[in-house]
């Protein structure tokens, strides 16, 4: 996809700490990417990388012990990270919007779904009864939901009719950005195929852009066209996602492809990656992928690297760094 | 195949829903039909609620059935009585579960969960024996140094870690087979494929047989020999693994494959206006419990529920229309 020449969402050198008894965590540590209108980026990590600490940061969601330390979120050109609730309530929900990780939880069990829309629109927007109900009706069928569960409990429905309802929660105001957390997660397969085929449809009718966060890196590699890996806090590598899974540049990536078993092909023994991802408090010297890559060299203990420029992505390992460039390839 | 080490014949079990006086019941596993053989790992893929783990949970013999028996070597598990043949059972088949985070107590330190079990299972050793045994299945799982492993406390161990102390603890008991219920689906992709490895290396040295649990129907295909599909309670289609992924039978097979994302295939959006709803399974009317998503139904689903029948060499389908 072309990039326009205005982002929508520009994020530069974000970082997110959380307040501790001795030196405060760094969770996320200069993240920067840019988001055009009607854009799909995805973000994919493991637990603990860092990844929904980045998105209710680029929300403005957080809540100590955790805090924007660094860093800059502009959304169409204003910064969000030097708003005040004030200013940033007439944004939230009508400019972008937020779908929350499993929505089993998300939605208040003991009020119907037309009361929650309700309640969205009235924190953000003065409409009338009847205006309320409509637009409740629109965005349901939106999403394919038969308009008589406005009436329903969230137990009533499936965790995928669930999950939809969510969504269409997030459209009520047809905002220009959608910031979604694993919102497939706790969906069967089937159900979370077809719930990516209905976001894909629905960017495609309304226009908005897509922030989506996500541990499952083969989910999104037929619908984003971004993506960012992170680990440990940093973006380890970004670009366009097509190229990301046919040539991954950063050892990690390559480790995250080959960690899945595929359902065709020949039977192949994996080994995935040996280890498991660093304690953020004790963040190890160097590279923090450094103590299980596969190929880390003396430097790697050493130096951090940067996000180098690899083609069309950038990847942060120092087989990358300029002047290597042979070394890899 | 390999000699069969257990087989259900009929297994089903209802659970009641609703309040007091409701007569409702949920058909959480019907009539199925289920053979593990010696040193073979078997996969039983299905979505939530298509009831995997309630046989997993039959199996371990926290629920009675509603009818149907277990056959164990020969034996069917309602003539298992008296807490000495009860214990060897227990001890011949341990469950490993879904989530390491809460099945560990954090209380204890590792080995206090797998000394229990050599204690209860494994009379005969002596204090100095039941170390060494310690220390054997925690490198048979891959933790070293184990020494050092068993000292720990759990909260001092990753996920991954965990979910490998689940298994060392199972394996103390010497087991025949694993009920193992979704164990790397709590696991970070990164580290999933090594506890998959651990469950084929379990097989290869220790000899157990393992009944692996999933929805991710690609690691089942990655460990598994052979892989029965679940859906609406029922056994849907069953058979050798690659048999199974290469030429799925069934409706609901197909679907289930066509949706795993691949990101090394072509998205495949054959089947793109299936909603993924799951089965009604509270009193289920008589017919297939596929049929409202089935793109193959004909007027007999509606009436006649299939059974499952031979469409190839060992694998088995339950639809009226595939063959």
């Amino acid at each position: 996809m072309p990039r326009a020449a205005q982002p929508l969402l520009s994020v530069r050198d974000l970082r997110v700490e959380y307040a501790t008894a001795d030196d405060p965590v760094v969770a996320v540590d200069a993240v920067g990417f840019d988001v055009a209108p009607g854009e799909f980026v995805a973000v994919v990590g493991e637990s603990g990388c860092g990844k929904s600490t980045m998105l209710f940061a680029l929300a403005r969601l957080l809540s100590p012990p955790a805090s924007i330390a660094a860093g800059t979120v502009e959304f169409h050109g204003h910064n969000l990270v030097t708003m005040t609730e004030k200013e940033l309530n007439v944004l939230r929900w009508r400019d972008y919007s937020v779908v929350m990780q499993s929505a089993m939880n998300a939605l208040n069990p003991v009020a119907t779904i037309a009361a929650q829309f309700a309640d969205a629109v009235h924190a953000h927007a003065k409409y009338s009864k009847q205006k309320v109900h409509d637009r409740s009706v629109e965005v349901l069928e939106l999403v394919g939901i038969d308009p008589i569960h406005l009436k329903s409990y969230p137990h009533q429905l499936s965790g995928g009719m669930r999950q939809r309802a969510m969504i269409a929660m997030a459209l009520l105001f047809t905002p220009d950005l959608v910031i979604m957390d694993e919102p497939t997660s706790a969906l069967d397969v089937v159900a979370q195929r077809a719930l990516m085929m209905q976001i894909k449809q629905l960017q495609a009718e309304l226009g908005f852009a897509v922030v989506f966060v996500t541990h499952d890196m083969s989910l999104v590699s037929h619908f984003s066209d971004q993506l960012l890996v992170m680990y440990a806090g940093q973006v380890v590598e970004s670009g366009p996602t097509r190229t990301v899974f046919d040539r991954p540049a950063h050892p990690y990536s390559r480790g995250l492809l080959d960690a899945f078993p595929s359902i065709r092909g020949p039977r192949t023994p994996l080994t995935g990656i040996p280890g498991s991802p660093p304690d953020l408090a004790r963040p190890p010297v160097g590279c923090a992928f450094q103590p299980r890559c596969p190929v880390a060299f003396d430097a790697c203990t050493t130096t951090k690297p940067d996000l180098y420029p690899v083609g069309a992505v950038g990847s942060r390992c120092l087989l990358n760094a300029p002047g290597r460039e042979e070394a890899t390839r | 195949m390999n000699d069969t080490l257990l087989e259900t014949r009929g297994l089903t079990r209802h659970f009641k829903v609703g309040g007091t006086f409701s007569r409702k019941r949920l058909h959480a596993v019907d009539d199925v039909n289920l053979t593990i053989g010696e040193r073979e790992i078997v996969a039983l893929v299905g979505e939530s609620g298509s009831g995997k783990s309630t046989i997993a949970r039959l199996l371990a013999q926290v629920y009675k059935p509603t009818s149907g028996q277990i056959v164990y070597q020969g034996r069917s598990l309602a003539d298992v009585r008296g807490r000495k043949a009860q214990l060897a059972y227990r001890s011949d088949v341990p469950m490993v579960f879904q989530d390491p985070f809460s099945s560990l107590s954090p209380a204890y330190r590792v080995k206090h969960g797998i000394m229990r079990g050599l204690i209860l299972h494994r009379r005969e050793l002596s204090a100095a024996q039941r170390r060494d045994e310690a220390l054997r299945v925690v490198e048979a799982v891959g933790l070293r140094p184990a020494a050092e492993i068993l000292d720990r406390f759990p909260h001092e161990l990753s996920g991954g870690q965990r979910q490998r102390i689940g298994f060392a603890q199972a394996l103390a008991y010497r087991p025949r087979l694993i009920l193992a219920d979704e164990p790397v689906s709590m696991l970070d992709v990164s580290i999933r494929i090594g506890l998959l490895n651990v469950m084929a290396a379990l097989r290869e040295n220790e000899g157990v047989s393992i009944l692996y649990i999933t929805h991710d129907i690609a690691s089942a295909r990655y460990v598994s020999d052979r892989v029965a599909v679940m859906y609406g309670g029922h056994i849907v289609e069953q058979g050798p693994t690659e048999a199974v992924l290469s030429d799925p039978k069934h409706p609901y097979t197909q679907l289930l494959l066509s949706a795993v994302p691949d990101p090394r295939a072509p998205l495949d959006t054959s089947v793109i206006n299936d909603r993924g709803e799951p089965a009604r399974v509270i009193d289920p009317a008589p017919g297939c419990r596929f049929r409202d998503r089935c793109p193959l139904r004909i007027d007999r689903c509606g009436t006649e529920t299939p059974l499952l029948r031979d469409l190839g060499t060992n694998h088995q389908a339950a639809c009226h229309v595939a063959s």
